[in-house]
């Protein structure tokens, strides 16, 4: 199928020999770069412009148990390098989309990540165990920037008991073989303190991060511009808070797998959350300005790898986190050198 | 289905308060309809601080030419993003995705047809208009805005549609008021089957309202705010009923920009009604 991209570089050129395969957890991927969720639907529509199955993974956008309106409009304001959005997790319910998205994902080949919300730790569990039985599910992400009910609207993100307790939960009722990633809020005193306890309730790996929390106000109308008066603050804006929570994890936790997402829009932006110690990462905002960004992004950033001597990916991960001397104990003995055990 | 194509831009005339922009959009002609829209990306991706694309109606294309397949759209200068676009110059390099949206239905019969256009909101209606001139059908236009100079396609619209009445809110041209003070005779006059409108949402419910009334179909192109245009970040929503009678939040961008006018909950633009499909239970109600 010829897709609908004229008048650029196809991005069909080969691509400098960089070994761009990556994992999170045990989930191997051939491209680090992923969608990120709620910037991409369920994939079709991204389709008409570039073959989704060539994504490191789809991340679908956050799936509740039932069908879900959202909020009111205005659901949107652009920003300075960047949008606020209110949707309100509009979205047809875990049954329509298991039905209709996954299974196209399943039948299109379509490595694919799916992302669960809820407003109780029972949801998500349901959630879950709705999914246990159906293929097409290569991991979980659990996005715990929803509002507890059951502690006054307060999200789940915010607090490490209530994250992990969602996360214990999802752990359990989910295939084993599935790697569960949850999604963190920068909103937080210290993501470090919610990351270890997201990892000791079972957490496979991380995604850093979601929407920080913005408003704006129309001083024409003098009210916010949103009806949802608050929003989710995404886009180039973010990244550098996005860098650095995956830094302040990292450092944390030597291990752990992470899916790096804020404000990336070019290839160079992505070698930046790789070398802070992402595993791989997801665009979101950017596709709303390039919808074919997942593939432009992963061949400039195959480009700025072999740029830098790297023959592989999984080299320049956490590659900022070496001691200042590093350069000079690679040169002496090279074999020993392990990222891990710098941080 | 849309192409993203890099394009150049061949002209940017003014039109009274707007700008008529045509730039280059290879394949992009054979593809559009009347009522399909594109979406311009704003500055250079590695600088600008403009991230979301601008929607525009489509206001014609030419497939043939020394340049090649052009697009043409209509831009009011009203904020930073349109205003870099009235700022490009011929040469300039703009990333267009196009065509998008589901266009205006055309009646198979040569029925009469009347156009409604509110400010630059008339830009897809000449395309329109020759298309149903084409299947014999009888076209009236009415062009409304607040003032003269925001009106749009005035000169055209007496070229191509049978008449044209114009409508002012400050009487500097046309009649005083609004377009849809007029419509009721404008309709009956032309004994009208379809009414097709492009503007503002208060204009395309009284559209709606006089065409259900008179048994007539009625056409609606909606303009709401985008940050996608291609069906990803649920912005532009507004509830709609579908065939099965349920109300739901649904995309302008792809379901739309047209709508039959009976299908748009009017009243209920902007908020979500009680009885839309996944409508929030408020508090005290929750089983």
């Amino acid at each position: 199928m010829t897709r609908a991209v004229v008048g650029y570089d196809q991005g069909d050129t080969p691509a400098p020999s960089v070994d761009m395969t990556t994992t999170l957890g045990w989930f191997a991927m051939p491209s680090p770069v992923l969608t990120a969720s709620g910037c991409a639907a369920s994939g079709r529509e991204l389709d008409q412009f570039f073959d989704v199955s060539t994504l490191g993974a789809m991340v679908t956008k956050s799936i509740m148990l039932e069908p879900r309106s959202g909020r009111a409009t205005p659901r949107m304001a652009e920003t300075p390098s960047g949008m606020l959005n209110s949707i309100g997790l509009q979205g047809p319910g875990i049954h329509d989309f298991i039905e209709h998205d996954l299974a196209w994902l399943r039948q299109r080949g379509v490595r694919t990540i799916v992302s669960i919300a809820g407003s109780t730790t029972q949801e998500y569990e349901e959630l879950a165990k709705i999914l246990r039985p159906h293929d097409g599910v290569d991991a979980i992400e659990v996005n715990i920037s929803c509002p507890n009910v059951a502690d006054r609207g307060q999200v789940f993100a915010c607090r490490a008991d209530t994250a992990s307790g969602v996360i214990a939960s999802v752990r359990r009722s989910i295939d084993p073989s599935v790697p569960v990633l949850a999604k963190l809020s920068p909103d937080v005193t210290d993501i470090a303190t919610i990351a270890v306890a997201c990892h000791r309730a079972g957490a496979d790996g991380l995604t850093l991060i979601n929407t920080t929390l913005g408003m704006v106000i129309d001083v024409d109308t003098m009210r916010p511009a949103l009806a949802g008066v608050t929003g989710g603050l995404s886009g180039p804006a973010i990244r550098p808070i996005a860098v650095r929570c995956v830094w302040q994890v990292r450092q944390a936790l030597p291990d752990m797998p992470i899916l790096g997402v804020g404000g990336i829009r070019t290839g160079r932006d992505a070698l930046e959350f790789i070398l802070a110690g992402a595993h791989a990462v997801s665009v979101g905002t950017v596709v709303f300005h390039d919808p074919s960004a997942p593939k432009r992004i992963h061949a400039e950033l195959a480009s700025e790898l072999a740029a830098r001597g790297f023959s592989s990916l999984s080299d320049a991960i956490s590659h900022a986190h070496r001691p200042p001397d590093a350069e000079s104990l690679e040169a002496l003995e090279d074999d020993e050198i392990n990222p891990p055990e710098w941080v | 289905m849309p192409l993203q194509v890099r394009g150049e831009v061949v002209s940017v005339r003014r039109t009274g308060q707007y700008f008529v922009l045509t730039v280059t959009a290879p394949g992009v002609p054979e593809l559009t309809r009347p009522g399909h829209f594109s979406a311009l990306a704003i500055g250079d991706l590695d600088s600008s601080s403009l991230i979301l694309r601008r929607a525009f109606s489509i206001y014609g294309v030419q497939s043939r030419g020394i340049y090649g397949g052009t697009l043409d759209v209509v831009v009011a200068d009203s904020g930073p993003g349109t205003h870099w676009l009235t700022q490009r110059r011929r040469g300039d390099s703009l990333d267009i995705i196009a065509p998008l949206g589901r266009p205006f239905s055309l009646p198979r019969e040569p029925v009469s047809c009347v156009l409604v256009g509110g400010g630059y909101g008339a830009a897809p209606l000449f395309m329109l208009a020759e298309q149903l001139r084409s299947r014999g059908c009888r076209v009236d236009m009415l062009l409304g805005a607040s003032t003269e100079e925001k009106l749009f396609g005035v000169l055209e619209g007496k070229r191509i549609a049978s008449t044209v009445t114009i409508t002012t809110e400050d009487g500097s041209l046309g009649d005083t008021g609004r377009v849809t003070d007029l419509l009721p005779s404008v309709m009956d006059k032309a004994n009208a089957e379809v009414v097709y409108g492009c503007g503002p949402m208060g204009m395309l419910a009284a559209i709606a309202g006089f065409a259900g009334q008179r048994g007539a179909h009625s056409q609606c192109a909606v303009e709401e705010a985008m940050a996608c245009g291609i069906g990803v970040c649920m912005t532009c929503v507004l509830p709609v009923i579908g065939d099965d009678a349920v109300t739901r939040m649904v995309r302008s961008c792809v379901e739309g920009p047209v709508f039959r006018g009976e299908r748009v909950r009017w009243d209920d633009v902007g908020s979500i009604p009680a009885d839309a499909l996944g409508a929030p239970v408020p508090p005290g109600e929750r089983s």
